[in-house]
């Protein structure tokens, strides 16, 4: 047993850290720190900085641009991007459609798409959940029906984050409707410019535009951008679910939270005195501190796992989620309570990601709507309720 | 990073979990403790011979040279099994003392024998009024030409009714909660002047009271230097802390297992228990606090020989909140979950909230290492805000 990063791991931490703290542009840093909305343009010019460097899908196969990287050193880099408050890479096309056209597809929609997807080329949304289908998703309704080499789609997809930016959807659609509920499902990637595309755009409490609507009629797809066989989709999206395990407790994110949370409670003045001297501020935030330690050494354990046995169904990746979750919630919830009255104010212009604020300090201007925007994450990704049913039946045998 | 056992960890674990099978079912342990000890000597002896005994101990000493892994090992399978035997007392506190402080000729003279199983020792140092605090000594050490003579009470000390040996905190100057002027001594448990009242604790083990008169210590039985001893206390108490984080573990991974079992099997309304979904919540909320625990414990392990004296106090300060609370909520919800038969004292499951109760207390509550933790700034330093 070997409880600490080894030198070469330690080597590349520091050079993954270097690497972020000098490559990240200042204007995309501090819109991260401060809770900002990122544009698209923010997103496309950070993913290709990574790509330049050859970073932006570390985890993909080498042929197709992956770094070859074992899990410890791809939970190092994802550690140390969160660390430099550096965005994510676009996960829909590095962790959702990338792997499954690797896996799935032909070699001409591997040589179509995954340069063009490695480096934000093309944008992808997922079209999965429907307004009848959330957690039961297997019922999904919009169709897909074959006519010559084309399949004609109708029906509505909701809450497809980014469809308002992407170019292209991957979606599940249903291609038998006789077929059992899993069975009749296909993969089809579809172009949004697409004739018969509508997207409506979601606003959440948050004021935020992220999720949307997106209704079909009558869309054309050609039959060359199903994934893999006709009715075999639901497999593919299965397959999703065992990946990007390591980045879900989101360790680094929260961390970077707590010590913003620290450095704003300074600032904030309770009856004369910094908060961050109030001993009951201070019990809140070790008691985060102490569950974050706790996770991240589970997290560790599952990497080390996955470094020896390539991905796996470890039972502990759910607690991954379920308490990442929780502690990101219970971060944001903090970060409320110490902006105090001055949460009050919507500063619309700011969260947008300009300079200017109405009222507020910086450093609490987002504190309101970054609460209402993490509920989501215990919503997301299969609800914290589904999780803990998976976990019931798969680990326990209840 | 590995977190993989070494071949000789794992055959360490393997004779544990073997022994322990085939010794240590719940009915077996209720023998042990009908016996005048309340444990089992003749246990005691096996671990002996298996070199159970003297896991921490250097091979100079006749030990088996392990470290904090090995010490995990040991307390969980400890954990799961409720062991009643001292090994805590003898081995993790008294043991860790002369390991920590003690000069060649003390380890030379103790060690061994801790090792062979022929040396029984506790670490009598809380008093009625200390608490928490580890400084708070009132017992007086008074020079007497080259001897000590040490006066008080120390209470709840585990495993002071059956030790054969001692090791006593004196204050020998400053006030009472002072870090400084702290000595700590080893007594014969049969020294004149000692006087033991033994009793059961509510987790089945042992523990006295000790009360000292005017009793004698040659100046070579001091441990460490003469007013210096705290630092000594607080490894020890660290050292503590990290063995029964590895003790609770094994009993909440018991809790969660027989609860899980029982969900299984009992069947109301015509149907296992296990198959509604707000038990099944239930258990796998039991299931991720385990889990939290058990990578605590492993931190515990990671942080306890750490050589910075601040981090290392805060990491064990953050085990101890985790501990103490995932204990909490996993016992409470294994009683919950099996109804009446889980308030029983025929039942296993009581018995493991019990001593994850116990453990709480020890060495410190949620409360009392939370607040420490807070108190010296927590785990992360703050950042900037631009």
């Amino acid at each position: 047993m070997e409880l600490r990063f080894t030198p070469e791991e330690v080597a590349f931490r520091n050079e993954a850290r270097t690497f972020f703290e000098s490559a990240l542009p200042d204007s995309i840093r501090k819109k991260v720190q401060r809770g900002q909305y990122l544009s698209k343009e923010d997103m496309v010019t950070w993913q290709r900085i990574l790509n330049q460097k050859g970073w932006a899908t570390p985890m993909w196969p080498q042929e197709w641009g992956g770094t070859g990287w074992d899990a410890v050193r791809y939970f190092i880099y994802k550690e140390e991007m969160n660390r430099a408050n550096a965005p994510e890479p676009l996960g829909m096309n590095v962790h959702m459609v990338g792997p499954v056209i690797i896996n799935f597809g032909t070699e001409e929609q591997k040589r179509d798409f995954l340069p063009k997807v490695q480096n934000l080329d093309i944008w992808f949304c997922q079209g999965f959940s429907e307004p009848g289908s959330g957690s039961d998703l297997a019922s999904l309704k919009t169709s897909a029906v074959r006519d010559g080499d084309h399949y004609v789609i109708n029906g509505q997809k909701l809450w497809t984050s980014g469809a308002h930016r992407a170019d292209w959807m991957f979606g599940l659609f249903r291609t038998d409707p006789n077929a059992k509920k899993q069975r009749g499902i296909s993969y089809i990637l579809l172009d949004m410019k697409s004739p018969g595309v509508t997207v409506r755009p979601v606003i959440t409490m948050d004021h935020g535009h992220v999720v949307n609507e997106v209704f079909f009629e009558n869309v054309r797809v050609p039959v060359k951008n199903l994934i893999g066989e006709e009715n075999k989709g639901w497999s593919y999206a299965k397959f999703l679910l065992g990946n990007e395990r390591v980045g879900i407790a989101r360790v680094g994110f929260s961390a970077g939270r707590i010590a913003y949370a620290k450095a704003v409670a300074t600032r904030t003045m309770v009856e004369g005195k910094p908060l961050a001297e109030n001993p009951r501020f201070r019990e809140k935030m070790a008691m985060l501190e102490v569950e974050l330690k706790a996770l991240e050494i589970t997290n560790m354990m599952v990497v080390a796992g996955m470094k020896k046995q390539g991905p796996t169904q470890d039972p502990r990746t759910s607690v991954l989620k379920l308490k990442g979750t929780e502690i990101q919630q219970a971060l944001c919830e903090i970060l409320l309570e110490v902006a105090g009255p001055a949460a009050q104010v919507h500063e619309r212009a700011f969260l947008d990601g300009n300079d200017e604020l109405i009222s507020s300090p910086e450093w609490n201007a987002t504190a309101a709507p970054s609460y209402f925007r993490i509920r989501a994450a215990t919503i997301y990704g299969g609800t914290s309720e589904v999780q803990r049913n998976v976990v019931a039946k798969g680990v326990l045998g209840l | 990073m590995d977190f993989d056992l070494s071949e000789e960890q794992r055959m360490l674990k393997e004779s544990v979990d073997r022994l322990l099978e085939d010794r240590y079912s719940f009915e077996q342990r209720k023998t042990y403790t009908k016996a005048p000890d309340g444990w089992s000597r003749e246990l005691w002896q096996q671990y002996a011979d298996l070199g159970l005994l003297s896991v921490p101990f250097d091979s100079k000493y006749g030990g088996f040279g392990g470290g904090p892994v090995e010490t995990m090992i040991l307390m969980e399978a400890f954990g799961a099994a409720l062991v009643l035997e001292p090994y805590f007392a003898t081995v993790t506190l008294f043991g860790g003392c002369v390991r920590i402080a003690g000069t060649e000729a003390q380890k030379d003279a103790l060690l061994p024998k801790i090792g062979e199983g022929k040396l029984l020792g506790a670490f009598a140092h809380s008093e009625r009024n200390s608490r928490y605090d580890l400084a708070d000594v009132q017992t007086t050490a008074k020079k007497d030409g080259s001897d000590w003579v040490l006066d008080g009470e120390k209470t709840v000390v585990i495993h002071g009714d059956c030790a054969d040996k001692l090791i006593v905190s004196g204050r020998i100057s400053g006030g009472q909660r002072d870090k400084d002027g702290i000595g700590l001594f080893l007594v014969d448990a049969k020294a004149p002047g000692v006087t033991r009242k033994g009793y059961p604790t509510q987790d089945s083990l042992r523990a006295a009271d000790i009360t000292l008169k005017g009793v004698k210590v040659a100046a070579g039985d001091m441990l460490g230097e003469s007013g210096k001893a705290f630092p000594i206390i607080e490894r020890v108490a660290q050292s503590a802390i990290q063995a029964l984080s590895a003790e609770a573990v094994g009993g909440m991974q018991e809790m969660l297992d027989i609860t899980v079992e029982y969900l299984k099997t009992r069947h109301q309304f015509g149907v296992p228990i296990g198959s509604f979904q707000a038990l099944q919540h239930r258990a796998v909320d039991m299931l991720v606090a385990t889990e939290q625990a058990r990578s605590m414990a492993m931190f515990a392990a990671m942080m306890v020989d750490e050589k910075d004296d601040a981090e290392r106090a805060k990491a064990i300060n953050a085990v101890k909140v985790h501990i103490g609370k995932s204990g909490r909520y996993v016992g409470q919800q294994s009683i919950q979950l099996h109804g009446g038969i889980g308030m029983t004292l025929e039942y296993k499951v009581g018995h493991y909230f019990i001593r994850s109760t116990m453990i709480e207390i020890l060495f410190g509550d949620t409360d009392h290492h939370l607040a420490a933790l807070a108190r010296a700034g927590g785990l992360i330093a703050p950042g900037t805000t631009a």
